[in-house]
């Protein structure tokens, strides 16, 4: 509405005859976005379930030619930043990333793990420099995705935490830091244990599900309540861009699950029939709403409408201390998009590849401390971060 | 009710019967008339002469039964204690005939809340009373709220005639006796007589006195006391007023006795203001402008006074100081100066004779304007800190101590938090936004000079109110600095809300249940960007933050001067109310504060980060931590 307001026309006009050159030819979110920025989450994410589209084909191409793309940029920024140990940790990361069943916060704790093994320092005061700054590396490398941020944010803390505590000598304080680390790494297969083990209660027979994209946890939660023989049928949308939902529905079917695979614009249309909608969380952000892949929002909304509730999986370290007002509010998260058909350039496309879904239009939290209400997230994440 | 009961249930003589059971008979013959007479059944029960010594707590249910029994229920809903949700289990257990109640239980028993709920249930529990051997307490509340309209009167003979057996009172009792006794001093003032009070305020005592369950001998010591108890209460209470030596700072204001006494003890004589809103009576509103000439004239007169507390105090009071920041630095300030000419006069503790000046200081204060949240929360911490002042400290490191924590305290609270809030609310700030802020909140000032700095492009709406017009303050500092604003009235939010994309608030206090507390006009605002979907960010410092919860804008306010509104200041041709102002018709309303109900809230700004107002407790909690701690 701002668009129509006379307002918006003093600023444009303001604008226009301030500086011309370079509003002329982007549109009104330039000054927002970076139109390059294609986020490696998300291409992670495409990797990991082996969709290969056009786009991605080119770009790897382009990779392996040594042209232009989004790991060469990062990684001539990141060599700005101290040399030899930021490679490692990057290039750790990104070995640990490729396993399909890591989660992207257990990678980067395993990565930071690996900093502190290799790390030459004597006291616990450097040794948190170090990681301070290998985790810095980290976080600036994606800034798109939230759970590398929170699962690296939660690393530090826990290391400031419990240095703070003890005076003992510095290499048991450095094997218990390697310890927990590694501990970590299992707590994420616990957590979706765990969090399939909670949500049993709430599918019950002859219910159906509506599943939004293909989330490992939700996937884990199908598969325990099909093994407790559980009767239950299975809406999963397309989930274009990814074509996640059709891999989901692959998995799905193995398991002797029915699956009906919908047209993301057909759920709408199919919600009388939905009983419950699980979706999976890139991040669960500070209000207690999720950010998630793009098309949660929609159902969250359709299912609001019609009371349908809508549960979360997240596991915790996905808490993030972030806190969008509205769906432009985050880091933006691109993705290229292909439709098959030639789009002229003129023509622009909306690539964000994730949306924010408010926390009222969630009705509960399944994560590994607990069924949690939205408003809960905030609490959690006061008494982590105080 | 022995002698109804007796065909029906067995009465355990081991279990005291609960409420209801007075000795006297002749009681039941004059109770119905006051009962009539009143819609006050509660009070009636109460006053039956000192010789009744029952601490009844709850009428027997008379003709319209239905009405006591919702009486009943207000009254017993007023106290949610654990005892009486107990005892709903027991109830419970009725239907099954199970006698699961323990004795233990039951001896603590009941007067139950349950009871207050249906005779549909009751039915059963009759039912199962008769079976049962169920301790009598227990047994007693369930049938006497059960019984059906027609037993009513019956019942409360039997009440009259068993004998007074010690009650074990607990804190629900204990409450519904004072509610009882609150009515009955109602219905006293209404009869006029002096007798009801003394009677309640017999029970009241013999109750609040039973603290634990009571045996059935000191029943009869309760008689003995009960004479002397109502004096004795009365003179307890003033001896406990004089020594807090303040008024509650949130005492209600359509109590007579308790205004008189406060006004006995006033420092500044105020004139009440004649013609006062009937919704508003419970707080204070005073005559403005009747009291400054001569304070200012009694400057140097007032021994017990410091003089910078006097000062804050008539900066308070012609509205040089306003603002909750502002006014809580001032008043710390002058708290400041008071520990530095602070000298222990002899055989008195540092301790106890320092929160006896300042609690003296702070009711001269609230005389001259009522506290503010945010001065509430400091006046707190000072009296902890002096509380927890070690005693061997000597007299001039106890006061440095006390110095540096008052200073610290405006450091970290007020400043550094401020600083801490500008730094997040910062990033909510994109090119191209419209902010729209309302009044001059201190917080959101700084937020906007430091985005100006951050070169951030951004305009700002301020919107202000009659009669403060504070907005203007605000809009000249920020036009000072360069930043491109547009000012409007109130009346005219709705109209351009639809170019705003975000709304900044500040607030005086932020309550429990989310509830933001900030000068009046705010809500409206925040209903008004919630409706067109715009944020509402409120930037609000965490030692604002209070325990209470609130409802409405009603029951806690502040009144301020009514002719603010009936006059325009520099505009006198358009003054048409003026000599209006003691019209018996026309009443002059205007209110500093309201409340602002969470839903309109997005996010909270406080030093403890971005929140949201669901959260607010949770920070509440941290923060009492972390003072015990300190």
């Amino acid at each position: 509405m701002w668009r129509r307001s006379a307002s918006f026309i003093l600023d444009d006009e303001r604008r226009r005859t301030s500086n011309s050159p370079p509003m002329a030819d982007n549109t009104t979110r330039a000054p927002f976005q970076n139109p390059d920025a294609i986020s490696a989450y998300y291409q992670t994410r495409a990797a990991h379930h082996g969709v290969i589209t056009s786009d991605w084909l080119a770009q790897a191409q382009a990779a392996v030619g040594g042209g232009v793309s989004g790991e060469e940029n990062s990684d001539s920024s990141v060599s700005e930043l101290g040399k030899d140990k930021s490679f490692n940790v990057i290039e750790e990361f990104n070995g640990w990333r490729k396993q399909p069943d890591l989660a992207e916060a257990v990678a980067a704790i395993r990565a930071l793990a690996a900093v502190i093994r290799a790390s030459e320092a004597s006291t616990m005061m450097e040794l948190e420099i170090e990681l301070k700054k290998a985790s810095d590396t980290l976080k600036s490398w994606d800034k798109t995705s939230i759970s590398l941020t929170a699962g690296c944010d939660l690393f530090i803390r826990y290391v400031t935490r419990t240095s703070a505590l003890e005076y003992e000598d510095f290499n048991s304080a450095k094997s218990r830091l390697l310890e927990r680390a590694e501990k970590f790494g299992e707590i994420s297969c616990k957590a979706r244990k765990i969090i399939a083990m909670l949500s049993q209660d709430f599918i019950f027979d002859g219910c159906t599900i509506l599943v939004h994209g293909l989330s490992r946890v939700v996937l884990e939660i199908l598969k325990t309540a099909a093994q407790n023989n559980k009767l239950f049928r299975v809406l999963c949308t397309e989930g274009r861009p990814d074509g996640t939902g059709v891999l989901l529905s692959n998995e799905l079917s193995k398991l002797d699950i029915p699956v009906k695979l919908l047209l993301d614009s057909a759920v709408a249309y199919s919600m009388d029939e939905v009983d419950m909608v699980f979706v999976g969380a890139d991040g669960v952000v500070e209000s207690g709403g999720i950010i998630n892949m793009m098309g949660t929002y929609q159902i969250a909304l359709v299912a609001h409408s019609m009371n349908k509730p809508v549960y979360v999986a997240a596991e915790s370290y996905k808490f993030a201390r972030l806190y969008p007002l509205d769906q432009k509010d985050m880091a933006p998260a691109l993705r290229p998009i292909e439709f098959g058909v030639k789009i002229p350039a003129k023509v622009e496309v909306e690539m964000s590849a994730r949306d924010y879904t408010p926390p009222q239009y969630l009705t509960l939290l399944f994560t590994d401390l607990g069924v949690l209400s939205p408003s809960v997230v905030s609490d959690e994440l006061i008494q982590l971060y105080l | 009710m022995e002698s109804r009961r007796n065909p029906r249930a067995v009465v355990d003589p081991k279990v005291r019967q609960v409420g209801f059971f007075t000795s006297s008979q002749p009681d039941s013959t004059h109770q119905p008339d006051p009962i009539a007479s009143e819609s006050h059944p509660v009070a009636s029960s109460i006053s039956p002469s000192g010789n009744s010594l029952s601490p009844v707590m709850i009428p027997p249910p008379r003709h319209n039964s239905s009405d006591t029994f919702l009486l009943r229920a207000a009254a017993a809903a007023a106290s949610a204690v654990s005892p009486s949700s107990f005892s709903y289990s027991t109830r419970r257990d009725f239907p099954d005939g199970s006698m699961t109640a323990s004795p233990g239980r039951v001896s603590r028993a009941s007067f139950s809340k349950p009871s207050s709920s249906l005779p549909g249930v009751g039915m059963d529990s009759m039912a199962a009373a008769k079976s049962s051997s169920v301790p009598a307490s227990g047994l007693t509340t369930v049938s006497v709220v059960n019984m059906p309209p027609g037993l009513s009167e019956k019942e409360s003979d039997q009440k009259k005639n068993s004998k007074p057996l010690k009650e074990k009172t607990t804190k629900a009792e204990r409450r519904a006796l004072q509610e009882a006794q609150r009515a009955a001093k109602a219905a006293a003032k209404a009869e006029g007589g002096k007798a009801p009070l003394v009677s309640s305020g017999s029970v009241a005592s013999t109750n609040v006195k039973a603290a634990k369950p009571a045996k059935p001998s000191s029943q009869k010591n309760d008689v003995a006391v009960a004479a002397p108890g109502p004096s004795e209460k009365k003179g307890g209470q003033t001896e406990k007023d004089r020594k807090k030596d303040a008024p509650h700072p949130r005492m209600q204001y359509d109590d007579e006795s308790r205004v008189v006494k406060a006004k006995r003890r006033a420092v500044v004589k105020q004139t009440e203001a004649k013609n006062r809103v009937e919704l508003f009576r419970h707080l204070p509103q005073y005559e403005h402008g009747t009291q400054l000439p001569d304070l200012e004239t009694k400057f140097f007169q007032l021994d017990p006074m410091h003089p910078a507390v006097y000062k804050v105090g008539l900066q308070y009071l012609s509205g040089d100081i306003s603002g909750g920041n502002a006014r809580c630095i001032a008043m710390l300030q002058a708290f400041q100066e008071v520990v530095k000419d602070y000298s222990t006069p002899s055989e008195k503790t540092l301790n106890r004779d320092m929160t006896a000046k300042i609690s003296s200081y702070v009711s001269f204060l609230i005389e001259c304007r009522p506290l503010s949240v945010s001065m509430g929360n400091a006046i707190r911490f000072v009296k902890n800190r002096i509380a927890k002042l070690p005693i061997t400290l000597s007299e001039s490191e106890a006061k440095a101590a006390l110095q540096s924590d008052i200073e610290r305290f405006i450091n970290e609270k007020i400043i550094m938090a401020d600083t801490v809030i500008v730094k997040h609310a910062v990033t909510k700030i994109r090119d191209g936004d419209v902010l729209l802020t309302y009044g001059s909140p201190t917080a959101v000032e700084m937020v906007l000079l430091h985005a100006h700095e951050l070169k951030k492009k951004f305009r700002v709406l301020v919107v202000d109110s009659r009669p403060k017009l504070e907005g203007q303050l605000l809009l000249r500092r920020l036009i000072k600095r360069g930043i491109s604003c547009t000012y409007t009235h109130i009346n005219a939010v709705s109209y351009i809300m639809h170019e705003v994309t975000k709304v900044f608030l500040g607030a005086s206090s932020v309550l429990s249940n989310g509830t933001v507390y900030s000068r009046v006009g705010t809500a409206c605002v925040a209903m008004v960007a919630s409706a067109f979907r715009v944020p509402v960010l409120v930037c609000c410092e965490a030692y604002k933050f209070h325990e209470r919860v609130q409802l409405d804008s009603i029951c806690s306010n502040e009144l301020g001067d009514p002719n603010a509104i009936s006059k325009v200041h520099g505009r006198e041709d358009i003054n048409y109310l003026d000599g209006l102002t003691n019209n018996a018709n026309l009443q002059f309303l205007n209110l500093m504060y309201d409340a602002t109900p969470s839903d309109y809230i997005s996010m909270i700004i406080t030093d403890y980060g971005m929140v949201p107002p669901t959260s607010v407790p949770v920070i509440v909690r941290e923060y009492q931590k972390e003072h015990s701690l300190v």
